[in-house]
């Protein structure tokens, strides 16, 4: 009997190991497991703080303004150089229109973040510039573009290293309804 | 009409659909024939085999001269190629992408079953049938995979003008030719798959079944040797990280199969000399293929966190996990159920821990373990993330710290197992025969603590020329037994698996010597203008000139660097960056000098005030790295001529089974 269990151990493994598997191909669509995922340590936090200039034509934030908001935003960091952040640029304009986008330009000049926002249709409701990109390590930024869902009160709920895509999109805007 | 014409993406989609139908009938009929003793049914195996085969050529010669003709109606070929790639890439783009990648994965499982057809002929028709079966049902797996998914002539409509190119990267002879033999490797192990699925089915393994795997193994194992070498060699050079294994997850799912591979092809000896070890060479067999399968699977799904990601699509990662799950599923649920057959046929082997047997074992245990610590260094980050919510990376830290422990002692034991005798050995002879490697070690040892740094390092530089003493140490005992006058007639009647395997082991020698040296590699990363001269690692480097170049499909900024040692000009060094007129991709072209015993390697780098950055890197011992694993192919290769298994391989002792299992 124990040496029928041995020999049955191989299948048993394999057979964990692709149920785990397809779990992971299942949830991979919507977005419930991604194998890109970075760790986020400010999820569940609170948003850090942080004063940064603004960019015009919107007035711009910091933390305070971001937690006395009385409805969920989005903060996107982003910057002009980064072809992932052209590609996300639609997914970004369609949430806009569910939410409101507050966006962080990451490490790049004024003039290069502003012309960049009017090209790809200014999603955002608010725009602030991190120059030296002091403040993207407060939020545990590992790249551009990365997303953070603020909830009402301030705690980041929610997070996504790289480019939004419709699906995220879909989902953040059922969150709202 | 010209020959695209008449090799029409059409007919290779039809040629692709009758080698999947061929396939399943191969599956079917011989294995029936097998089960009911009949003749013919049996022999149709080999005539389904050579058909399938004839098809999935002529389907591959169609895409290869689709991609030639520049057809960019057809969907793999505009996505991947375009007007202005050199012929030679046209040809060898045909598999640098995920849809004719697969084909070329069925066309060399098609060549495994053609070769078992035609080298298999010795073998008793039941064994023989039930092998092609076992094939052409995987074949028949991966053929409609290829058809129903990822078929490689799709037609686009309309065709562009120009095809979108080629990642430049992939624009390298090492490149071209890494995938095929990598395939080789991978897809060889299915022979060695399928003669343990027929071997649980008919519920014998004995020293004859032994015999006859041993060789499918070790031509899969030294295609996949190479076929690692090579990629690694590839990223050695071409990616300019001046590194040579990354322990990424893509490099990884190569290395896995690799492992059980070795050890696979060391556990049939046991089974071919003391009739022992059946039911675990069994569960390699199939373990290595499953292993093989899955680390397509893991690539081609995106599961992976990988730099080499090649198509990232859910619903083929879903095909190729059911057919992984049919596959090696299968294969272990019969496992499960019919190796307590073979248990009750095998004779209990007891073996003493000081003998050839022995040392297998250990090896065994060895590799098997390296494998487990690499496989979950490999599964942990998207396992975590599925059953934590937690994203983690395992790098290289954990790889080293782990595999190093349990490979040390490895290595040790590969100079002593060919000096054990079967059965039972006796410390005091073992001593004798290995006093001379040892005091060669010993002397290594005492080398390197004065020049290297770090005492793994030094451990492992002192077992990497053990290794290669007691390899060549063991063969001249052989040669010299009867002494110097019959030296020569002996060395001419040395089996040539005995030659094959010491030759094998010296390779890994190198090998371990290329990776203790490659520990002490030196690297900096300097600005530099114009004439400005640097010193590092014991040379002095003088940057000349910057200059551009135009090439066929690019523009080229190329550096030039004269090396000096001492004021004697070593060489000049011509890293350089092409920028690619399409998809906007740059390359960095490395350049290194090479005496086999340091590398000079150079990286060009951003544009700096007034001058360049470069990286330069002082790596010894670097192609001893991938000489010795050569050196291990070439031992399997040498192992696989021997005269054993050329002439008058014997036949079973008793009546070839084909009524078992009734």
């Amino acid at each position: 009997m124990r040496r029928r269990v041995l020999f049955a151990a191989p299948f048993a493994v394999a057979g964990a190991a692709g149920m785990g598997a397809f779990a992971m191909l299942r949830r991979m669509p919507d977005g419930q497991f991604d194998p890109h995922a970075v760790d986020a340590p400010v999820l569940g936090r609170m948003v850090p703080d942080f004063a940064l200039p603004a960019l015009p034509p919107g007035p711009g934030f910091d933390a305070a303004a971001l937690r006395a908001q009385p409805r969920p935003v989005l903060v996107n960091v982003f910057a002009s150089w980064c072809v992932p952040c052209v590609e996300e640029a639609e997914a970004l304009l369609a949430l806009s229109t569910h939410l409101p986008v507050w966006g962080i330009a990451y490490k790049d000049p004024d003039a290069a973040a502003t012309d960049f926002v009017r090209r790809t249709g200014d999603p955002y409701a608010r725009l602030v510039a991190d120059r030296d990109g002091l403040a993207a390590i407060d939020w545990g930024v590992s790249g551009v573009p990365e997303s953070f869902l603020v909830a009402p009160g301030g705690r980041i709920v929610w997070h996504k290293a790289g480019g939004l895509t419709a699906a995220d999109v879909e989902r953040l805007a059922r969150g709202q309804g | 009409m010209g020959f695209e014409t008449i090799f029409g993406p059409e007919l290779g989609t039809l040629a692709l659909a009758c080698a999947c139908v061929v396939a399943l009938v191969q599956a079917v009929l011989p294995m029936i024939g097998a089960q009911r003793g009949h003749a013919r049914l049996m022999r149709a195996g080999a005539t389904l085999a050579g058909a399938q085969l004839f098809c999935l050529a002529l389907s591959f010669v169609c895409l290869v001269a689709a991609s030639v003709a520049d057809d960019f109606s057809v969907g793999s070929v505009a996505a991947n190629s375009a007007i202005a790639k050199p012929l030679a890439y046209k040809i060898a783009g045909v598999w640098g992408n995920h849809e004719g990648s697969i084909l070329l994965w069925g066309l060399i499982l098609a060549l495994c079953g053609g070769a078992v057809a035609v080298f298999g002929r010795e073998l008793p028709d039941a064994l023989r049938a039930r092998v092609l079966a076992v094939l052409g049902g995987t074949s028949a797996g991966f053929l409609l995979f290829c058809l129903l998914t990822s078929n490689p002539f799709s037609r686009v409509w309309p065709p562009p003008m120009d095809g979108s190119g080629m990642n430049p990267l992939l624009q390298d002879p090492g490149l071209a030719i890494h995938p095929p033999i990598l395939y080789c490797g991978y897809v060889g192990f299915a022979v060695p798959f399928a003669f343990a699925v027929a071997a649980l089915i008919e519920g014998e393994v004995d020293a004859a079944w032994g015999r006859w795997v041993r060789p499918w193994a070790v031509a899969a194992w030294a295609m996949l040797t190479c076929g690692i070498a090579l990629g690694s060699w590839w990223s050695y050079y071409i990616l300019g990280w001046g590194g040579y294994w990354f322990w990424d997850p893509v490099e990884n799912a190569s290395l896995l199969p690799w492992l059980t591979g070795t050890a696979l092809i060391h556990s049939a000896i046991v089974v071919e000399k003391r009739a022992a070890l059946k039911i675990w060479t069994v569960l390699l067999a199939i373990a290595t293929f499953s292993l093989s399968l899955s680390g397509t699977f893991l690539v081609r799904s995106g599961i992976l966190n990988s730099v080499h990601e090649f198509a990232n699509d859910p619903t083929r990662g879903v095909f190729i996990l059911t057919l992984l799950a049919l596959v090696s599923g299968g294969a272990l649920a019969l496992f499960a159920w019919r190796a307590p057959v073979l248990m009750q046929r095998a004779g209990a082997g007891l073996f003493a821990p000081l003998s050839r047997e022995g040392a297998l074992v250990a090896n065994n245990i060895g590799l098997c373990a390296i494998c487990a610590v690499v496989l979950t260094g490999t599964m942990y980050p998207p396992f975590s993330a599925l059953l934590f919510d937690r994203a983690i990376s395992v790098g290289a830290p954990f790889f080293n710290l782990a595999t190093l422990p349990l490979a040390i002692p490895l290595f040790a034991l590969v100079a002593l197992g060919p000096m054990l005798p079967w059965k039972r050995g006796r410390t005091r002879a073992l001593l004798r025969r290995a006093r001379v490697p040892l005091v060669v070690a010993l002397a290594a040892l005492a080398g390197a603590m004065w020049g290297m740094v770090g005492a793994v390092p030094i451990a492992v530089f002192a077992l990497g020329v053990w290794i290669i003493a007691g390899s060549l140490a063991d063969l001249a005992a052989r040669v010299l037994a009867g002494g110097w006058r019959e030296a020569g007639a002996r060395l001419a009647h040395l089996p040539r698996g005995v030659v094959g395997a010491a030759v094998a082991h010296l390779g890994l020698g190198l090998t371990v010597l290329g990776l203790a040296a490659m520990s002490q590699a030196r690297t900096d990363i300097v600005a530099v203008q114009p004439g400005q001269e640097v010193d590092f690692g014991g040379y002095r480097w003088t940057l000349d000139a910057v200059s551009e170049a135009p090439g066929p499909n690019y523009s080229a900024r190329i550096a030039t660097i004269s090396v000096r040692e001492g004021g004697r000009l070593v060489t000049a060094l011509h890293p350089a960056e092409r920028r690619f007129a399409q998809g906007a991709q740059t390359t960095q072209e490395t350049a290194i000098h090479t005496n086999l015993l340091v590398d000079l390697y150079a990286v060009l780098g951003d544009t700096a005030p007034g001058g360049v950055v470069l990286r330069l890197h002082v790596n010894p011992l670097a192609p001893f790295l991938w000489l010795g694993a050569l050196v291990m192919a070439l031992g399997g290769g040498l192992s696989l001529s021997d005269r054993r298994l050329r002439v008058g391989a014997p036949r079973r002792a008793h009546p070839a089974a084909g009524r078992r299992l009734a």
